[in-house]
């Protein structure tokens, strides 16, 4: 069993609980122990990235600091937010050691200073680069044979460029997740696009738009639900589909699901951990079809 | 005694506002061996050289030391002077006291005691300088133009015409470049075959010009007047003293049909064995030995079709790559450019989508004898498209990912793309997205006013962030900023202005004729303002869009600009090469040949049989490396020896 530090966010102890279950039951599955960190923060999402002020680093290091004091020298994350915030401020000292001096001299009262020396991973990079989509392909118990799902990444996960995750124009790794898991990872033009992000709070109808827009577009393409990996994604995609359906009318119910989820179901896990009660759309009637002929999920 | 003449030039008040040019001659003439100095407000002018001859003459000068400006300027203006009242040309140097002094330097009184110090380093180096004669090379009056596309093309003529001889060397079957797969040029709308068909025919029957097409030039060796070249003429697989044209191979070869045609950027396939376009030079079958069953597997169905169709008997198989050596004095390089590839543009679809084509290709679809006949249809379907959107700086003038540099031709082109495209489609919908227009030449803006004002093109000023594929329309979402609106456009074919870059090998031919490239490997010129055809390799010129992004009527102009050059060169038997070279002391030199490892230009070798180093005069550039690293000082570099360079210090040390 690898063990590997695991930082959750704020909003993956909430909203996206079943985020974060399915994917430490997932990992178990393929050997991997998501140890969470013992101490940790709010990341301070990417309001740390929003101005020069250095003083915002604080915010995101000090969670870095914690995987180095539990002795860890990589951490995963899931919330594709938490992740470009984590990983920016960690490039951002790697390239300027007079920066991480001055943000090391901001946390003096860390019993370490930081030496810039953490991997961030993202989940699907993990599962990309450590575990390899083949491992993954063979622990798929129920493969979601004929369904059809677009991959949603959204702003965070593969901008900007530096990040280097995944090409920026056209990535692949979640279709390919999408395809290990026995689905048909769908080709649609809106995948990149973004939700509306915050502004689901000052200018929910400028939301609704964009929700609209991306649903439409993965609908058009013949997908049966569209899978992401941020939470604020989640809930516009997901909360804003009533809002849209006001102004258009031909918006038909799209569910919105984390990536784990469904490939939570394909390792034959309980469907309980996916907690599909937090959805406003429920993705349920996807899987019926996969039941064993018995009823019941296997 | 030497006896040398300091002049000291005011340069107006360029040097005389800062340095004081009476106290210089002042404190140079207490030097020994300064036997006259004077100063002057303009030394370059007649009555300043007036000055400096006389005083050679009155004051029996044996060297001579000019205060002025830099000698890039007037270093050989001086030496030339002094030739004409006897003295040997080398036996001149110049005291830079403005670029180095008086220009860089505000307080009168340090400039002045600097400007001394200068003047004396060099009175210093005069003292201690030999009588040199420039080195005489013979000249091979034969050039070689690399490219055979209208750069190439021009010069090979102008050369010829001159009556030298001439070696046409291109890498694909034909000549023609890209300028044949054009439809028509900007301005005049001429039609671009028939504007440039007379030439390559007239290419093709010169008596002056050997043309060899289907050959890469291999190595090249020697110098300046006396280049040795290996070409590597690859096999066409058909015998082109049998072959009359006919085309029946290329219809009936079993791959017929299979192929992208690179002429026709992809838009068509062909067989195996194929003439590139109808208008070829010279117009003679090939086969492609990528695809080629015979070529590739040893096999083709129970006999090749090209070799029953052709009534000839022009086919062979047997043939192999032959290298030809030939000597000659010149080389011009015209290898043209090639576009950015779609693949890069991430954003406009990567070259994935069908109905996305870069220039090249809507020039193929607009040409008359082009895949589609000349009629506007888009590649997908064969739909006639009513919308079209024209993306200018598709991977131009980017610093962040793609190239930095304006490509130059593509507001134009692009212009003409759309005007044709209106007078093809006359209910068609043209959109121009742009950023700037750029229409420089003679009568380029009256041009795009037409495009604006006659033919109605919409032109909008903002990029395009995205397109992709919406059903059966092609997606383009940009923005105007003259508005600050958002743009979406539903179009039916889209046509991206891509860069224009250098030829994929640049890189390795570069390094074969040993020239320099530059940062965005365009090849480089010896000044960029004055001297644009010329590399810093004697010998090598540069002509067309191999130098950089140009137009036609500038590479027509660059063409003959190189050829100028090269009869120049051949105007005389022999090539003057200046003898500030280095030399090998034999005495001294044990072989070790840390120096022919240091050079540059590769002008030393060792001479295992001796036991020494020896220098070929005509390769050295006078660098100075091999010097500064010989371990036993056996290198002496001429009119730069350690004494000498010793002496020039000392100046600068006194108070």
């Amino acid at each position: 069993m690898t063990k590997i530090a695991y930082y959750p966010g704020c909003t993956l102890k909430d909203q996206a609980l079943g985020f974060e279950e399915t994917t430490i039951a997932v990992m178990k599955k393929l050997g991997v122990e998501l140890a969470e960190l013992s101490r940790w923060n709010c990341c301070g999402t990417v309001y740390s990235l929003s101005s020069d002020n250095l003083m915002l680093q604080t915010a995101p290091l000090r969670n870095l600091v914690r995987v180095k004091e539990d002795g860890y020298d990589a951490v995963v994350t899931l919330c594709s937010m938490c992740y470009n915030t984590l990983k920016r401020a960690n490039d951002l000292v790697r390239e300027e050691p007079e920066k991480l001096d001055k943000l090391n001299l901001f946390m003096n009262r860390e019993e370490v200073d930081y030496t810039s020396d953490v991997k961030v991973y993202h989940l699907l990079e993990y599962m990309r680069d450590e575990i390899g989509f083949d491992a993954i392909k063979k622990a798929v118990k129920l493969p979601l044979e004929g369904m059809k799902l677009a991959a949603y990444y959204g702003c965070l996960l593969t901008r900007p460029e530096t990040l280097g995750f995944d090409d920026v124009e056209n990535p692949t790794s979640l279709d390919k997740l999408i395809s290990a898991m026995g689905a048909e990872p769908v080709k649609y033009a809106y995948k990149t696009e973004c939700c509306g992000s915050y502004e689901t709070v000052s200018a929910p109808a400028a939301v609704a738009e964009r929700t609209y827009s991306i649903v439409k577009s993965a609908a058009s393409a013949g997908a049966q639900a569209i899978l992401t990996s941020c939470p604020l994604c989640f809930y516009n995609l997901d909360s804003r589909q009533k809002l849209a359906k006001k102004s258009h009318g031909d918006l038909k119910e799209m569910p919105i699901m984390y990536i784990t989820q469904p490939l939570a179901v394909a390792f034959g896990l309980d469907q309980e951990i996916c907690r599909f009660e937090r959805n406003q759309i429920k993705p349920d009637s996807l899987f019926e079809k996969l039941m064993s002929p018995s009823g019941e999920s296997t | 005694m030497k006896r040398i003449g300091v002049f000291v030039c005011h340069c107006g008040i360029n040097v005389a506002s800062t340095v004081d040019p009476e106290k210089v001659v002042e404190e140079v003439s207490k030097h020994p061996n300064v036997a006259f100095a004077t100063n002057y407000v303009y030394m370059c002018s007649d009555p300043g050289q007036e000055t400096i001859r006389k005083a050679i003459e009155e004051h029996k000068l044996d060297g001579v030391v000019v205060a002025a400006c830099s000698p890039t300027l007037h270093q050989n203006t001086f030496r030339k002077l002094i030739t004409r009242s006897g003295l040997n040309y080398y036996q001149h140097e110049t005291a830079n006291i403005r670029e180095w002094c008086s220009w860089v330097h505000k307080d009168k009184e340090e400039a002045t005691r600097k400007a001394v110090k200068i003047v004396l380093t060099a009175v210093e180096k005069v003292l201690k300088d030999e009588n040199l004669e420039a080195i005489s090379v013979p000249v091979t009056k034969k050039a070689l133009v690399i490219g055979g596309g209208i750069a190439g093309i021009q010069t090979a003529l102008d050369i010829a015409n001159a009556g030298h001889q001439v070696l046409l060397v291109e890498k694909k079957p034909s000549i023609g470049g890209h300028m044949a797969q054009l439809s028509e040029t900007f301005p005049t709308l001429d039609c671009s075959q028939c504007i440039m068909t007379p030439r390559m025919v007239e290419v093709a029957q010169h008596p002056n010009i050997t043309l060899m097409t289907n050959s890469e030039v291999l190595e090249v060796g020697g110098y300046v007047g006396n280049f040795e070249v290996k070409i590597k003429k690859n096999p066409t697989y058909v015998d082109w003293s049998k072959c009359t044209g006919c085309g029946i191979c290329t219809k009936e070869c079993r791959l017929e049909g299979k192929i992208p045609d690179d002429f026709n950027q992809g838009l068509t396939k062909r067989g195996a064995a194929y003439i590139m376009f109808p208008q070829a030079v010279p117009l003679k079958a090939t086969i492609d030995p990528n695809n080629c069953l015979m070529v590739t597997r040893g096999k083709c169905g129970k006999e090749p079709k090209c070799v029953a169709a052709c009534t000839a008997e022009a086919i062979n198989f047997d043939m192999k790559e032959e290298i030809v050596e030939e000597k000659v004095g010149a080389i011009v390089t015209a290898t043209g450019y090639e576009l950015y590839s779609k693949k890069n543009l991430g954003e406009y679809g990567a070259g994935d989508i069908p109905d996305v084509v870069d220039g090249l290709t809507f020039e193929r679809i607009l040409s008359a004898s082009g895949p589609t006949n000349g009629e506007v249809r888009r590649p997908s379907d064969g739909q006639v498209p009513k919308e079209v959107v024209f993306v200018q700086c598709a991977g131009s003038r980017d610093k962040e990912f793609h190239r930095p540099y304006c490509s130059k031709i593509c507001c134009m082109y692009t212009a003409k793309h759309a005007m044709l495209y209106k007078h093809n489609v006359h209910d068609g919908q043209a959109y121009v997205f742009y950023i700037d227009v750029r229409t420089g030449g003679k009568g380029y803006e009256e041009f795009y006013d037409r495009t604006t004002e006659e033919e109605r093109v919409v032109y909008l000023r903002g990029k395009v962030s995205r397109i992709f594929q919406d059903g059966d329309k092609v997606m383009v979402w940009g923005i105007d900023t003259l508005t600050g609106k958002k743009v979406e456009i539903a179009a039916d074919m889209v046509v991206l202005a891509t860069a224009m870059v250098p030829q994929e090998d640049i890189k390795e031919l570069s390094s074969k004729l040993k020239i320099q490239i530059d940062e965005n490997d365009w090849l480089s010129e010896a000044h960029p303002k004055l001297r644009p055809v010329e590399t810093l390799t004697s010998g090598i010129f540069l002509a067309g869009a191999a130098q950089g992004p140009k137009d036609i009527p500038e590479t027509v102009s660059q063409a003959s600009g190189a050829a100028s050059k090269v009869l120049a060169l051949f105007s005389k038997d022999t090539f003057e090469r200046d003898p500030l070279i280095a030399d090998v002391d034999e005495d001294l030199c044990v072989g070790c040949g840390v120096c022919v490892e240091i050079c540059p230009y590769g002008a030393r070798e060792l001479d295992k049989a001796r036991g020494i180093v020896t220098v070929n005069p005509v390769l050295c550039e006078g660098c100075g490396a091999c010097a500064a690293g010989c371990p036993s000082g056996a290198i002496t570099h001429a009119n730069f020896s350690a004494k000498q360079i010793l002496n020039m210090v000392t100046p600068y040390l006194d108070k």
